[in-house]
């Protein structure tokens, strides 16, 4: 039996893990970026939430899948040497109104049964978060909350589906699914036509136009867009809890965090743009200003401008149906929906994997594998390594002690590592991009001005195409536009 | 590798090498650390000329400048340690430092008696100076094209413009120009231009490249993952966009040249003050760190130099005070009297004199002035200057006996007539 999953974010590599426990289950993954997690996986906040902001009674299911999720990446990042930090989250109220909420939110930890969850005032606030602002009069603390690396998240999930046999379809994009007697029985991309008995719609915001595809026409999804603001690991403060601001009903707040990568983070806004603006994926003065304000309230004063070192936007996938939208389709049989996973589609990621898996089992009869894989390991970093282990690497390659990323320390053998994954888990094109998220160069404070032309020059040996022709992200987003002299040579033409 | 050396120095472009040449003529046992496979740091790939004019009176490329430091460091007793990465200085007391590294030989600990940091700077990018807009291919750093053009003989793109009016930023419109490139314009958010007065009539007014002032870049725009075209505004007095003042310009790529900053991060972590003017550390007149003794600084990683010559001299004053301090074990004690950044003046280096010796003081104008006197205070010494821009950096010697005149705080103003 072949099963196509239809987009390599979280959601759609969370699904190929679950199956690939089964023998009788050939998994493929296709997408159209050249690399996995490039879509709403690689901008968001990044939190694993304690589900205790979920209405039972409105979103039954997200609330149950949320909850799941959240234990499940507990057990997943140590699996998967996803790198995670578990220092629960603080909701700071700074009036009545908002202590209001806090306590709708106690109710729903309580009917949730998220543990640890309780109500903080102005004294334990000051003294579990001492960095939050002293103008907050309450907190509602849930311990359970974390936060990983989505990106690195993506990456081991697909390194470890690889490791199962996975197949994957990388810078594919899916044109039609097609059906016959209304059965799916497979896809078109761009390059090929592939046989397909289940086929798994995880297309993210571009969902609808694959459920269309099927002949399924009752929902969109719009983009909400979220910037950020990304500083540099030396700003202060930065609060060891995840703190941020009252939720609204269209918003979890404004979010300000230690991310697993040791910088800080403030976001998201909340933007709601019409259903063809799905590529909008910029930043504005507005969204950033907002952000800034927000910040403000919860930190006592915020870091210099000039500690910045990133601001990007991400657009979460709203469905119009307001909730999750996960179907098995009897007509066309075999197609499923996994659509408008929204937040807190991050934290639901593994458990809705689960939840396909089961809805599958319902209409076929799944055997597991003998020998399944569940370990991976990420790349090993130098930097994070004792004198000792260090000098035995560096003894057996000596570029391990080539550091080619000043801000980080990132040796050129963690470079290579990173191109080898990416060709094991069948990228065809190696980007700039694919190696920063890999490996962290070209994420510090200097964005990459020194070392990005020394990583193209390794990729360039490396991949045995020119420096020129590397791009930042596919498409035309080429490093440069050919040699020095081109223009001439242009011209003499 | 276990033996102590009497100073490292850290970075092995002109500052750093001017610096070890000093110390092993004085008979110093010392090791040039560099992150690069090859000495000569930045100068390298600047192949314009420029260089030199103070120190050899002569006009030199970058490469021609610097090899005659390169030259002399390999004609002498001085250990090198190229690809090498500082990760962290610790200051375990006045005659020891330990300096962990990495490096395709290995991971150790180096220990010398002293440090002098000469690390260089950074570019300020994109993020930092706030522009909006998507995050996509084409745009640069003027630092990163000029290292993909001049060392690596990559061309970054065809129609370009350029952001912030800084001294790499113009002397890359010039070579974009000479490799066939379109360079639109430059763009600066002040009413006068951060670089020297010479590269804006050297590189912008000779190739007839518009110098937009009072403008900014309010949002990059992009089509299939690139630099498509840029919306250009005017600024109000307080440096906000004007709305209805918007232009689209159409580019493939944006340099940014919106200045340099101090590479400081290993000198905070081992406790040097900064001072928030050069956003460099804060220093005596030997350029020794007033907070870690035993650390010495010269070059971009003092304070953002316009000539080179400059740091070369930074460096060789470094050397010579690290010379003494390994003499006297420790810079000896003095009547420190502290400089004062007075009216009109962005900065002055260094922030604390001795009065033992002659100082030269580095300072720069925080606005565009005519007819001005740059008096120090005290001492009654007056410098007219005719025009005066903050892009010019001001050197000034004061002498031992001059400094004599007078003991208290030494105020640097620049008072208009």
């Amino acid at each position: 039996m072949r099963v196509g999953i239809i987009g390599a974010g979280i959601v759609g590599l969370s699904i190929a893990r679950w199956l690939s426990r089964y023998e009788n289950i050939e998994v493929h993954v296709i997408d159209k970026n050249p690399d996995v997690g490039w879509g709403v996986t690689k901008a968001n906040t990044s939190i694993i939430h304690p589900c205790h902001e979920e209405d039972p009674d409105k979103h039954p299911l997200r609330m149950r899948l949320c909850l799941e999720g959240h234990d499940l990446w507990y057990e997943w990042v140590r699996e998967l040497d996803i790198p995670s930090r578990w220092p629960g989250e603080i909701i700071v109220a700074f009036n009545d109104e908002e202590i209001h909420v806090l306590k709708h939110y106690l109710s729903l930890a309580v009917r949730n049964k998220v543990p640890g969850v309780k109500l903080l005032d102005k004294e334990e606030l000051l003294s579990i978060e001492p960095k939050i602002n002293p103008s907050a009069i309450m907190g509602l603390y849930a311990p359970s909350a974390g936060s990983i690396d989505p990106i690195q998240a993506a990456i081991a999930i697909a390194e470890n589906c690889a490791d199962n046999n996975v197949y994957f379809h990388l810078g594919e994009k899916v044109i039609d699914v097609i059906i016959r007697d209304r059965r799916v029985v497979g896809v078109v991309t761009s390059e090929k036509v592939y046989d397909f008995d289940i086929v798994i719609n995880a297309a993210g915001l571009y969902a609808d136009e694959i459920s269309r595809m099927a002949g399924i026409n009752d929902y969109y999804i719009f983009p909400r867009r979220g910037q950020y603001i990304l500083y540099d690991s030396t700003a202060e403060p930065k609060p060891e809890k995840i703190i941020h601001t009252t939720p609204t009903p269209k918003t979890k707040g404004v979010y300000v965090l230690k991310t697993t990568d040791d910088t800080l983070l403030i976001g998201p806004t909340a933007e709601d743009l019409p259903p063809d603006k799905k590529n909008e994926l910029r930043t504005t003065r507005e969204g950033i200003n907002y952000l800034l304000r927000n910040a403000e309230k919860l930190l006592p004063r915020l870091p210099p401008r000039n500690l910045v070192i990133k601001t990007f936007a991400g657009l979460r996938p709203e469905p119009s149906t307001g909730s999750f939208i996960i179907r098995f389709h009897e007509d066309p049989w075999g197609f499923i929906d996994v659509a408008g996973i929204r937040s807190p589609g991050l934290t639901a990621a593994p458990a809705i994997g689960k939840y396909v898996v089961e809805l599958i089992h319902k209409h076929i009869d799944l055997k597991p594998k003998n020998k399944w894989k569940r370990y991976r390991k990420g790349i090993v970093r130098i930097k994070d390594l004792g004198v000792e282990d260090r000098n035995k690497l560096i003894t057996k390659n000596p570029s391990y002690g080539r550091i080619i990323c000043q801000c980080r320390g990132v040796s050129e053998a963690e470079i290579i590592e990173a191109i080898n994954r990416m060709k094991k888990i069948g990228v065809k094109e190696i980007t700039l991009d694919g190696i920063k998220f890999r490996t962290h160069t070209m994420y510090g404070r200097c964005q990459g001005s020194f070392c990005r032309v020394l990583v193209s020059l390794i990729i360039s040996r490396y991949v045995g195409i020119k420096p020129w022709e590397i791009t930042f992200r596919g498409g035309n987003s080429f490093y440069g536009i050919g040699e020095v002299k081109s223009l001439f040579k242009e011209v003499i033409r | 590798m276990n033996k102590t050396y009497d100073v490292a120095v850290i970075g092995g472009g002109p500052a750093g090498l001017a610096a070890a040449i000093k110390t092993a003529d004085k008979g110093l046992k010392t090791v040039v650390i560099e992150a690069m496979n090859r000495l000569g740091g930045i100068p390298i790939q600047c192949i314009h000329t420029g260089f030199g004019l103070h120190y050899f009176k002569e006009d030199l490329t970058g490469p021609e400048f610097v090899y005659r430091f390169i030259d002399k460091v390999m004609d002498r007793d001085i250990d090198l340690l190229l690809e090498t990465y500082v990760e962290e200085i610790i200051n375990e007391s006045m005659m020891s430092k330990k300096i962990k590294i990495i490096s395709p030989k290995g991971s150790w600990i180096i220990e010398s008696k002293t440090i002098i940091y000469a690390a260089g700077a950074r570019e300020r990018h994109r993020y930092e100076i706030g522009i909006p807009g998507f995050n996509v291919a084409g745009v640069y750093t003027a630092g990163e094209a000029q290292a993909m053009m001049d060392l690596y003989g990559i061309m970054p793109g065809k129609k370009i413009l350029i952001i912030g009016s800084g001294d790499v930023g113009l002397i890359m419109a010039r070579r974009f120009v000479l490799e066939g490139a379109e360079v639109v314009g430059v763009v600066e958010i002040l009413g006068y231009p951060s670089g020297l007065t010479r590269n804006i009539v050297q590189c912008l007014q000779d190739f007839g490249i518009p110098l937009l002032l009072r403008h900014t870049v309010t949002e990059i725009k992009a089509n299939n993952g690139r630099v498509s075209s840029a919306i250009i505004s005017e600024v109000d007095e307080s440096l906000n966009p004007t709305p209805g003042t918007e232009k689209e310009v159409k580019c493939d790529t944006i340099i940014i040249a919106a200045g340099l900053r101090p590479r400081t991060k290993l000198l905070k972590k081992m406790g040097v003050l900064i001072d928030p003017r050069t956003r460099g550390p804060i220093v005596n007149d030997y350029l020794e760190s007033i907070s870690v003794p035993g650390v010495f600084i010269a070059g971009n990683a003092l304070v953002i130099n316009d000539y080179v010559d400059y740091a070369v001299e930074q460096g060789e004053t470094a050397a010579e005070s690290v010379h003494e301090y390994i003499e006297n074990k420790g810079v000896l004690s003095a009547e420190w009297r502290k400089v004062i950044p007075g009216s009109n003046i962005l900065f002055v280096v260094p922030h604390y004199v001795s009065g033992r010796k002659d100082v030269v003081l580095y300072s720069r104008v925080s606005r565009p002035l005519e007819n001005t006197y740059f008096q120090i205070g005290g001492i009654g010494k007056k410098i007219p200057l005719i025009k005066i821009m903050p892009s010019t950096m001001l050197r000034i010697v004061l002498r031992k006996t001059e400094l004599s005149k007078y003991i208290g705080d030494i105020v640097v103003e620049a008072v208009e007539k």
